[in-house]
C-alpha cells in the first residue's frame, strides 16, 4: 500500500522526534553517572584506579557504537536475559556516553590547579567535601560549554537506535519511506529535523565557551 | 543461564570477515585522504576566500555537524536515486563519509587557521614568497601540527562509524558480522570477535597517526 508523503507524516516524524529526545535524556543521566565515574577513576591517586578507568575510555572509544548496540541488542539474549531495544539502547548509550563525557570532565578537574586542593585538604575538608565545595563548583563552569557539545553528538547518535528496531526519528523516517516510497523527501524532512535539534545547541554551545574565553 | 561460548564457528568463517575488514580499510583510508583535501580547502577557503565562498562553506560545514551520519547515508544511497543519480553501496558508502568528515575536518583546520597570527604572514610576504609559498609553509603547515591531534582523533572516530555503511547493505567489516552470525547462530561471539577487530584497528590507526607526526613535524621545527 503506497500512499502519499502528506503533512500527516510530517507530523509523525516530529510526534516521533519525543523518543529520540526521550533516549538522549536517558544516555545523558547514565553516561553522566558512569562519566562522573570515570572522570574520578581518571583523576585518582591511586594509579590502579587510573589505569581501570584509561582501559575502560580507551575499549569504549575504540569500538563502535553500533558493535555495542548490537551485543546487548542480540548478544546478551542467548544467555536466556530477554532484552528490549529500550534496555539495550539505554546500556549502550550509557557506556558510550560515560566514556566520552569522562574524558571531558577528567580534563575540566585537571584544569583547576592542585593548590585549591591542598587549600581545601589544610581547612580540613575530606576528599568528598573537597570535590563537592571546591573543585567541582569551578571545574562545572569550564565543562557546561564542551557537555553541551556533545549533547549534540549523542542526539545525532542516538539515530544509530533505529538498527535495532528503537523506534525514533530515523527509524519513524524508515518506516514512512517504507510506505510512502519518497525516501528523497523523508529523509530531508529527517536530517531537518535533527537540524532543528542540534543546531541551536551547537550555538548555545559556541556562545558559551566564548563568554567563558572572555571571563578568564 | 547454561551456555557456553564456542568462537570456532565464527573463526571459521574469518574468510568472510577478512574481506569485510578490506572495505573497511578501504573507506577510512579513501575518507581520511578526501576528508583531509576537504578540509584544507574548505577551511582555506572559510577563512581567506571570498565573502560569496565563505557562506555557503559555513552552510554545508552546520548542516553536516548537525545531522546524523546515518540520514546522510540514507539520503544519498535511497534518496538520490529518485532524483536519478545511483550509486552502489560502496561508492554511496564513500561519498557520505566524505562529506561527512570534510565537514569535521574544515571546523577543525578552521581554528588552526585563525591561529596562525598575521604577523607570520606579513614575514614571509616581507621574505618575498609567493602566496602560494605563504599557504604551504607558513599557514597549512604549522596548522596541520597544531591541530594534529584533534584532526587524528576525529580520523579514528571516522573509522568506527564506518560500520554504520552496513546498513545500506555496503560489505564492510560489521555487515559481514551479521551475515557470519545469520549463518552461525552465535550472535555474541560474532560481535564480540568484531568489537574487538575494531578496538586492534583503532590501536594501529592510532599507532600509524603518531608515527606519521614523528615523520613529519617533530623534526622539523617551524613555529612552536
Amino acid at each position: 500500500m503506497i500512499r502519499e508523503f502528506s503533512f500527516n507524516d510530517v507530523l509523525y516524524l516530529i510526534a516521533a522526534m519525543r523518543w529520540t529526545l526521550a533516549l538522549t535524556a536517558i544516555a545523558f543521566i547514565g553516561g553522566g553517572i558512569v562519566g562522573l565515574a570515570v572522570a574520578l577513576l581518571r583523576t585518582s591517586a591511586l594509579a590502579p584506579l587510573r589505569w581501570i578507568g584509561s582501559i575502560y575510555v580507551h575499549v569504549v572509544q575504540g569500538t563502535p557504537l553500533l558493535a555495542w548496540l548490537f551485543v546487548f541488542f542480540f548478544g546478551l539474549s542467548i544467555f536466556g536475559i530477554e532484552v528490549s531495544p529500550w534496555i539495550a539502547a539505554a546500556a549502550s548509550y550509557s557506556i558510550y556516553a560515560g566514556a566520552f563525557l569522562g574524558e571531558i570532565w577528567r580534563g575540566c578537574l585537571q584544569a583547576i590547579s592542585k593548590t585549591q586542593w591542598e587549600a581545601g585538604a589544610s581547612l580540613g575538608l575530606g576528599l568528598g567535601a573537597q570535590l563537592r565545595y571546591i573543585i567541582i563548583p569551578q571545574a562545572m563552569r569550564l565543562a557546561i560549554p564542551p557537555t553541551v557539545g556533545f549533547l549534540v553528538q549523542l542526539i545525532k547518535n542516538t539515530s544509530l537506535a533505529a538498527v535495532i528496531g528503537f523506534v525514533e526519528l530515523t527509524r519513524e523516517g524508515q518506516l514512512t519511506t517504507a510506505v510512502t516510497f519518497r525516501p528523497f523527501t523523508v529523509y530531508l524532512t529527517v536530517a531537518a529535523l535533527y537540524f532543528a535539534l542540534c543546531f541551536p545547541l551547537t550555538q548555545i554551545s559556541r556562545r558559551l565557551e566564548r563568554r567563558l574565553h572572555v571571563a578568564r | 543461564m547454561n551456555y557456553t561460548l564456542q568462537f570456532r564457528d565464527v573463526f571459521a568463517a574469518s574468510d568472510l570477515l577478512l574481506d569485510g575488514l578490506a572495505l573497511t580499510l578501504e573507506l577510512s583510508v579513501v575518507t581520511m585522504l578526501s576528508g583531509l583535501v576537504i578540509g584544507i580547502t574548505g577551511a582555506a577557503a572559510r577563512v581567506y576566500g571570498p565573502n560569496w565562498l565563505k557562506r555557503p562553506v559555513g552552510v554545508y560545514v552546520e548542516v553536516i555537524r548537525n545531522t546524523p551520519l546515518i540520514v546522510q547515508l540514507f539520503l544519498i544511497f535511497f534518496g538520490l536515486p529518485s532524483a536519478g543519480l545511483k550509486f552502489d553501496a560502496a561508492t554511496a558508502a564513500m561519498i557520505a563519509l566524505s562529506i561527512n568528515l570534510g565537514a569535521y575536518s574544515i571546523e577543525i583546520l578552521r581554528a588552526g587557521l585563525e591561529a596562525i597570527p598575521k604577523s607570520q604572514i606579513e614575514a614571509g610576504q616581507s621574505l618575498g614568497m609567493t602566496g602560494l609559498q605563504i599557504f604551504r609553509y607558513v599557514i597549512i603547515f604549522p596548522a596541520l601540527k597544531l591541530m594534529y591531534p584533534a584532526l587524528a582523533s576525529q580520523f579514528v572516530l571516522l573509522m568506527l562509524a564506518t560500520s554504520v555503511v552496513s546498513q545500506i547493505s555496503a560489505q564492510d567489516l560489521f555487515h559481514m558480522a551479521s551475515i557470519v552470525q545469520s549463518r552461525t547462530f552465535r550472535d555474541f561471539e560474532c560481535y564480540i570477535v568484531v568489537a574487538a577487530a575494531y578496538l586492534a584497528l583503532a590501536l594501529v590507526f592510532r599507532l600509524l597517526f603518531a608515527l606519521l607526526y614523528q615523520l613529519v613535524f617533530a623534526r622539523r621545527t617551524s613555529s612552536r
